[in-house]
């Protein structure tokens, strides 16, 4: 066995060149601020100080970040003032080693479905250096019509709901709806008009290109009790088999958490606007209030990295503190 | 002067007879004379308080948010649905029929209660 220096994990369970383990490894420490860079089938990590010794060819050639949860129009005790966090979430964005090319936004833009709310949110991603967003939407944002404003402003070019697919640098990007026609007791659902848009979506790539699926509601079984799962995700999931790299990014729980399963990484973002409980650790999901001098630290924005070529994408969540 | 007191005691058994009427249903009803009651669901920490509410035909019922986050209140059935309310906010719906009316909040669909019209 070769010496191990403390930051390579080196170990190729499967032969493929990705190394699980370490990835997971790589993931814990990303709340520290490491960033997790695939190069030559190797798992590095460098810490965010770091940043300055990584040459052109680690720099990633595909760099965007996921904000989520904004909830524009909140303005209760677990934080009066999204607007504030919300803009400290764009400033740290600007001020990012690398630059991100896009941002995707995984829903509950606003809190309560009012066009001030949504219009505050655009004009605040106006000052961000990323001036693409793609978005997905959360339950907040289809309330009272359905889904129809958020078409109208978010929706031009998606399927039904809010679906759509894009490519940047040969990722393949899925965007997903699962908070509409939300069943009593039930879970989110994507239904079987997506699915099958799906499916034909997926059809042609090739097994190399790597996806990025977003939608706001976790799309693996998180914690069933608050709702925090996707009840025909499993069925998504099946299409995206023949791929070596998938990555989630969801929303919706205001709390990092991430899992590995086989080719999939799947990740939910920290809200810009509050926190929320640990699965099972409150009576219910809702508006965590900690002290003031906290909030910033459990508020985050998550800074997700492809370098051509290699497996995995590499995820860091930072928090605005 | 006997007939035009019969008369008048005729037209005063038709009036009192024509109140037994429950205007609102055309039902002879006892229970018309009295006014429909009010009763509330509380809203907080997720739940519906009662889960269960049992009231008579006719009531009113009046939903309240009480808790730090928007809910709905929707019929599974189609029989009735809110707008989004926010702290404090109200919902009211009156029972005409009988039945039971299971609901569940669409913003978090684990949210479910019911209304029990007897």
């Amino acid at each position: 066995m070769s010496e191990k220096r403390k930051d390579e994990l080196l170990i190729d369970h499967n032969h493929d060149g990705i190394d699980r383990r370490g990835f997971l490894k790589c993931m814990a420490w990303a709340g520290t601020g490491a960033l997790c860079v695939m190069q030559g089938g190797v798992l590095k990590s460098y810490s965010l100080s770091r940043m300055s010794e990584l040459g052109p060819k680690a720099a990633g050639e595909l760099n965007f970040v996921q904000i989520s949860d904004s909830h524009m129009g909140f303005n209760k005790a677990a934080n009066p003032d999204v607007v504030g966090t919300l803009k400290a979430a764009i400033d740290k964005i600007n001020g990012l080693a690398m630059p991100p090319e896009f941002m995707l936004h995984t829903g509950d833009i606003s809190h309560l479905s009012k066009p001030e709310e949504f219009d505050t949110v655009d004009q605040i991603l106006k000052g961000a250096s990323a001036k693409d967003v793609f978005f997905v939407p959360g339950e907040h944002d289809m309330l009272n019509d359905n889904g129809q404003q958020y078409l109208e402003r978010y929706g031009k070019n998606a399927k039904g709901a809010g679906w759509y697919s894009f490519d940047k640098k040969g990722v393949h990007f899925i965007g997903l709806v699962n908070v509409l026609n939300l069943k009593a007791g039930g879970l989110g659902t994507l239904g079987q008009e997506q699915l099958e848009w799906m499916k034909a979506d997926v059809k042609h790539l090739k097994h190399s290109t790597p996806i990025v699926v977003f939608a706001h509601i976790p799309l693996w079984s998180v914690y069933p009790e608050w709702g925090w799962g996707t009840e025909d995700s499993a069925q998504a999931l099946a299409y995206l088999k023949k791929f070596g790299s998938v990555t989630v990014l969801n929303g919706h729980i205001h709390q990092t958490m991430q899992k590995v399963e086989g080719n999939v990484t799947f990740h939910t973002a920290a809200s810009t606007a509050f926190p929320q409980p640990q699965p099972g650790k409150a009576d219910s999901p809702g508006p965590m209030k900690v002290p003031a001098e906290q909030l910033k630290s459990i508020l985050g924005i998550t800074d997700v990295t492809y370098v051509r070529g290699q497996h995995a994408l590499g995820v860091v969540d930072s928090s605005l503190a | 002067m006997r007939r035009s007191v019969s008369t008048a005691v005729l037209l005063v058994a038709l009036g009192l007879g024509m109140a037994g009427l429950d205007a609102g249903t055309g039902n002879f009803s006892v229970s018309a004379q009295q006014k429909p009651e009010t009763t509330e669901v509380k809203i907080d920490n997720f739940s519906f308080g009662p889960g269960t509410l049992t009231v008579p035909v006719g009531t009113t019922v009046t939903w309240t948010n009480h808790d730090d986050i928007p809910h709905t209140i929707v019929s599974t059935e189609g029989a009735f649905k809110s707008k989004v309310l926010d702290t404090d906010e109200k919902f009211s719906f009156t029972f005409s029929k009988a039945g039971s009316y299971p609901y569940f909040c669409s913003i978090h669909p684990k949210m479910t209660g019911r209304v029990v019209v007897q």
